[in-house]
């Protein structure tokens, strides 16, 4: 049960070749910016770009030999959550996800009774009756999950499922979703441009440049040793694990975080290493994280230089080469770090 | 805002409203009731109404299938295609009717066939009144479902796809549901269209009152001998075509 796939095809000046391995109840993020061929690999897998070459293998059955064999999307059991949802504007929230029980020959009023059930599993169950224009950014993200997970697809596939939220609403919905994609049988495939959504959402990473495959792995592999200054850029972040409770977050390596959102429970903070300040003598001011240390690793990666520093909690700070002169670290030196409590993402692991 | 723009607007405004006071003007408001109600009248507005509504009809049947080819199939020559379809626009309806003759008459290129297989005779017969209409309405059904489908977003069609449904079930459940103000409207320009044709329909289904004779043609041939039922049913078409007006209020008149 997996998914096993080589998609090789030209779209004007995308020259997309990208392998992409999933197993079943795994989450893996295709990530890269605008451009790089990541809505392209997904609309390959769904079945509505046909590929030049390679293959698409779902559960062992081919749906694209880039030939002969091209299964149609309605064939394909794959669903997908779109970028800006794309909910039916004529359909109530209820009849848009019922449309996949329909469309494949499930009756009126069972479709909808299994809709019914799907929208009261995700809180929905008030609007079923509403258009999805009327509706909250984070309820249509809701609806269209709940439509893509109506026909129990073997693939889900989601497009920048948090991109078309504004930033008060992302985090909640984001935790949320991280809840509900624990819970789908069947691999699933994120493709973002966000690290933090990455590293929430996704148990491994494929990243993507200019329709290649430059770095895979686990996020906290690839966030602690980017293989470029691109990668850097991309994931290059901090993700630091421990017990929350209310603001403050103990790590296990000893020290504590305080971040911006009460949380409890086992959690996970991402921050990125430009919201780390390095400091010769110990800072006073407004950030709530101040901390002690030396710096274990100075990397250069284009035109700007990445500190690790070991401390209470290790962590990766990135400065410009002028601050790393003006400070004159070397390794072994002591180093002080400030990080504001707001610069924090924080969700349960 | 230089002043001869307002003053040329404004005489173009009473130019555009003038005929309709005249119209107004001569209208036997008392006598309406019973001008309307002679036969001439009413079998006259009765034919206009069951070949318009046909007209649309067929229009909407046949014009939806053109416009999905024009705006969705890339095939040379498509340019071609349109300006063909669209022709009967600003083609002369007499010439329109004099081609349906030749083509679609007894002894017409089709026709003949028509005649001498099915017994079918379109020249002087309602259905030929239908042919000419539908033959001038076409293109405004056309021309609006295309750009219609045109600046619909093609994606929600991808979205259905992936949820299960075949082409058709696109077609019926979310391409024709989003395009429907459109196709509404194309619907309605068509119809009126149809309703007030003159030169196609008289040239190529003749003028045989109770058959033929739709409401133009019967306002045409009595404004000299019963000017009063012709005024009376002009009034009549002026009111259908507010009301086609209205109908298309929020698609092409925006705000205000």
């Amino acid at each position: 049960m997996s998914l096993d796939a080589q998609l090789g095809l030209r779209i004007g000046t995308l020259d997309l070749d990208v392998g992409l391995r999933a197993r079943t109840g795994e989450t893996v993020a295709v990530i890269g910016p605008n451009g790089a061929g990541k809505t392209t690999a997904l609309r390959a897998l769904a079945g509505l770009a046909p590929i030049d070459n390679g293959y698409i293998r779902l559960d062992g059955e081919t749906l694209d030999d880039g030939g002969a064999i091209n299964v149609p999307p309605e064939r394909r059991s794959v669903a997908v959550v779109f970028q800006d949802y794309l909910l039916f504007p004529h359909l109530t929230a209820l009849d848009n996800v019922a449309f996949g029980l329909r469309s494949r020959g499930v009756g009126r009023n069972e479709a909808r009774r299994a809709a019914r059930s799907a929208l009261e599993r995700v809180g929905l169950d008030t609007v079923a009756d509403a258009r999805p224009r009327t509706l909250s950014g984070g309820q249509r993200q809701r609806v269209a999950l709940a439509r893509a997970l109506a026909t129990e697809p073997a693939l889900l596939l989601l497009d920048e499922p948090l991109a078309a939220l504004d930033q008060s609403a992302r985090g909640a919905v984001r935790r949320e979703l991280r809840q509900q994609l624990s819970a789908v049988t069947g691999v699933r495939i994120l493709v973002t441009h966000d690290p933090f959504d990455a590293a929430a959402l996704a148990d491994r990473l494929v990243i993507v440049e200019s329709g290649r495959v430059v770095q895979t792995g686990l996020f906290a592999e690839i966030s602690a040793r980017p293989r470029s200054a691109y990668v850097a850029d991309l994931v290059g972040v901090n993700l630091v694990r421990g017990i929350a409770d209310g603001n403050r977050v103990q790590i296990q390596t000893g020290g504590a975080l305080i971040v911006a959102t009460a949380i409890s429970g086992a959690v996970s903070t991402v921050f990125h290493p430009r919201a780390v300040s390095l400091h010769a003598d110990a800072p006073t001011g407004s950030p709530r994280n101040v901390m002690a240390g030396h710096v274990t690793g100075i990397e250069r990666l284009g035109d700007r230089v990445r500190v690790q520093v070991a401390g209470p909690i290790p962590m990766v700070a990135e400065v410009t080469p002028a601050a790393l002169a003006d400070l004159a670290l070397v390794e072994g030196s002591p180093v002080w770090t400030a990080l504001k409590a707001t610069d924090i993402t924080v969700f349960p692991s | 805002m230089p002043w001869p723009w307002f003053a040329i607007a404004a005489v173009t405004f009473a130019f555009l409203v003038l005929p309709l006071v005249g119209l107004l003007g001569q209208v036997p408001w008392s006598t309406l009731g019973s001008d309307l109600g002679s036969t001439e009248a009413t079998s006259a507005l009765r034919l206009s109404l069951v070949c318009s509504v046909w007209a649309a009809a067929l229009a909407v049947c046949f014009g939806v299938p053109v416009a999905w080819v024009l705006a969705r199939v890339e095939f040379p020559g498509r340019s071609v295609v349109r300006a063909l379809v669209l022709l009967p626009m600003v083609l002369p309806p007499v010439v329109g009717g004099v081609g349906l003759f030749y083509a679609l008459g007894r002894d017409g290129l089709v026709g003949r066939y028509l005649f001498q297989w099915f017994d079918i005779q379109l020249t002087f017969s309602t259905a030929g009144v239908v042919v000419a209409e539908t033959f001038v309405a076409l293109p405004f059904l056309v021309i609006t479902v295309e750009a219609a489908l045109r600046s619909m977003d093609r994606r929600y069609e991808d979205a259905a796809a992936t949820l299960g449904a075949s082409p058709w079930t696109v077609t019926r459940r979310v391409t024709l549901p989003m395009i429907l103000p459109g196709l509404v409207a194309g619907t309605a320009l068509a119809w009126a269209r149809a309703l007030g044709e003159f030169g196609a329909t008289i040239t190529f289904a003749g003028n045989v009152a109770g058959r033929t004779q739709t409401t133009p043609l019967a306002v045409y041939l009595l404004l000299e001998s019963r000017p009063n039922v012709a005024i009376g049913l002009s009034v009549v078409l002026l009111a259908l075509c507010i009301g086609v007006l209205a109908l298309l209020r929020d698609r092409w008149f925006g705000v205000g």
